[in-house]
């Protein structure tokens, strides 16, 4: 039992720190929460269904499901980095000089743009992800993990590996750090913050849209409102980490996954999206700034 | 090679800086005075792109400058050492050095891009020079490369400084904008940057340098302005300035 609760909270943990991941550079950058990040999440999920569709179609899948695969992984991403950089030019951008209320109901906005233009396009009922990944199963400590399972968090922790590289070690990823601490010296030391910003947005998109794909996968069902639960957890967990951090938004995510699915294992399923809502109330009353906040001196 | 026009800026209502005229030659240093609050940062910052003039231009050899954006500026020539220095605290000193030279490299990758190599480089070739520019700052700062791993944030004031000074330099400008590099310093770091300051010239460097310790700066600086809120009230040569009655009982405290 156990076991099977880790195995099962690392793999959601591992998706919910996936979006974490997206409103922590967001904010770190901006100091904006970006409420549409949610539903960036939602959209890669839908554009999974309607790519992995088309080369079903085309006869691809049967042919190797791996290529099929990577495509779909591909070309939703591709759509939602565009999707996010779209919002950001047109929903923040022009309100970068507004008072700090502006950009947070502009994202509301597009948040509720966003759900309703997938209600209308593609119906309000559940939509099913066609299970294509056979159930080969890993037994160990009485727990089984599923090959799906090990897809989603091997992937989740690679995507992770690879992001920390590109932050601490190229130059567009110290320049985000930069920007972070102090925009007007990055600027007088001619970075571009605009463009600093775009990457960030073209970024965290992309690691929702493989979220939302491996959700997808994993539940099997997909709807217009599942951003937006999985947005406020997402966040919590960012939160919980230490909002603005990266290593705190992967903890965060992975300590939030864990503990849902725990409190889902040994109390009660129905009240599993409340236990994670819980612990970041204790936690954020021990350490406001969260696991892995930056204390208020050096901020 | 830097002229300004009768530059008036503001933040939101209040004029800060009320229509200023002023020029710097090709290999001069210039050094602008004046009280607490006369607009001598928001006069830099107007230089550098942060804040845009209401009324007024500013023209680098030859160009108007006033309405790009501030990396294009950087990338025109000119450098800023801000006030306050405003170190990068969570990047390292390496990482602080190599931000001064992202424009340099930015200004490469596009020349890459215009003519795209049937293979492209796996590492980016230096053409812009930035290694040899990296060396020229530890041999000015060698405590800069003792402590290049370290996070910009432990230093000490004055290492803080050189380090701010150090990455302007990156970038190698042809204008160097400093804004009262000495304060709040201890005698001996306001000693050596006095001192680098005018190595810097003396190999070509022009500067333009904002200082509260008048003194000093006149002594080093072939001309000065005087500023008083927001208006160039003197000007004159850097040997004459500490002579002028007001200045002496203004600024200099005779
Ligand atoms: N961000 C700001 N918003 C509003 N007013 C400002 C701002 N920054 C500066 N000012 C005002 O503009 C005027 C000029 O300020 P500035 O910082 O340019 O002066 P300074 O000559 O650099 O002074 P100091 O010697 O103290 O650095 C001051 O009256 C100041 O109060
Ligand atoms: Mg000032």
């Amino acid at each position: 039992m156990f076991f099977q609760q880790i195995i099962n909270g690392l793999t959601v943990g591992g998706v919910y720190a996936l979006i974490a991941l997206g409103y922590t550079m967001v904010y770190g950058i901006l100091e904006l929460i970006n409420f549409a990040h949610g539903e960036i999440y939602m959209l890669g999920a839908y554009l999974g269904i309607i790519f992995l569709g088309i080369f079903t179609a085309m006869g691809l899948t049967q042919y190797s499901l791996f290529l099929s695969l990577l495509l779909t992984f591909i070309f939703s991403v591709t759509f939602c980095s565009a999707y996010g950089f779209t919002i950001e030019k047109l929903a923040y951008k022009p309100l970068r000089k507004a008072p700090r209320l502006s950009p947070l109901i502009s994202a509301i906005g597009v948040s509720i743009f966003l759900q309703n233009y997938v209600m209308l396009t593609q119906g309000a009922t559940d939509k099913v992800f066609p299970h294509i990944m056979e159930t080969t199963k890993i037994e160990f400590f009485n727990a089984t993990m599923t090959a799906l399972q090990v897809f989603i968090i091997v992937t989740s922790l690679l995507l992770m590996s690879l992001l920390h590289l590109y932050v601490m070690k190229t130059k567009t990823g110290k320049a985000m750090r930069a920007v972070a601490q102090d925009k007007v010296m990055a600027s007088l030391l001619g970075i571009n913050i605009d463009r600093i910003i775009s990457v960030t947005f073209i970024i965290g998109s992309g690691l929702a849209a493989v979220a939302g794909l491996m959700v997808a996968m994993y539940y099997g069902l997909v709807n217009y409102y599942i951003g937006y639960i999985a947005g406020i957890k997402a966040f919590a967990a960012a939160v919980l980490g230490g909002i603005g951090s990266i290593p705190g938004a992967i903890l965060g995510g992975f300590v939030l996954g864990i503990i849902e699915s725990m409190g889902a294992g040994y109390l009660s399923s129905e009240y599993k999206d409340a236990y994670a809502f819980v612990i970041l109330i204790i936690i954020l009353l021990i350490k406001p700034r969260g696991l892995l906040g930056k204390s208020a001196k050096d901020s | 090679m830097l002229l300004l026009k009768d530059i008036h800026t503001f933040y939101g209502n209040i004029e800060a800086v009320k229509g200023i005229d002023l020029h710097v030659d090709k290999g001069e240093i210039v050094c602008l005075i004046g009280s607490n609050g006369a607009g001598k940062s928001t006069a830099l910052m107007t230089i550098s792109g942060i804040l845009k003039p209401k009324n007024g231009g500013i023209l680098f050899e030859g160009e108007e400058i006033h309405k790009l954006p501030p990396h294009q500026i950087v990338s025109r020539g000119i450098s800023q050492v801000p006030e306050g220095r405003r170190i990068f605290p969570r990047l390292t000193v390496m990482e602080n050095l190599e931000m001064g030279a992202y424009s340099v490299n930015s200004y490469q990758l596009s020349v890459v891009r215009k003519h795209p190599p049937l293979i492209p480089p796996l590492t980016r070739v230096d053409t812009g020079g930035v290694t040899t520019q990296l060396e020229k700052v530890f041999e000015l700062f060698s405590v800069l490369k003792e402590r290049r791993n370290q996070l910009g944030g432990t230093l000490s004031g004055g290492e803080q400084q050189m380090l701010a000074i150090g990455r302007a330099l990156m970038s190698n400008p042809k204008l160097l904008l400093l804004d009262e590099p000495s304060l709040g310093l201890a005698p001996i770091f306001v000693i050596k940057i006095f001192k680098t300051i005018r190595e810097l010239n003396s190999e070509g460097l022009t500067i333009l340098l904002v200082e509260q310790n008048a003194k000093a700066a006149l002594r080093l600086a072939n001309r000065g302005y005087v500023m008083e809120s927001g208006k160039v009230i003197k000007e004159g040569k850097g040997a004459e300035l500490p002579h002028d009655a007001d200045i002496k009982k203004a600024y200099l405290g005779e």
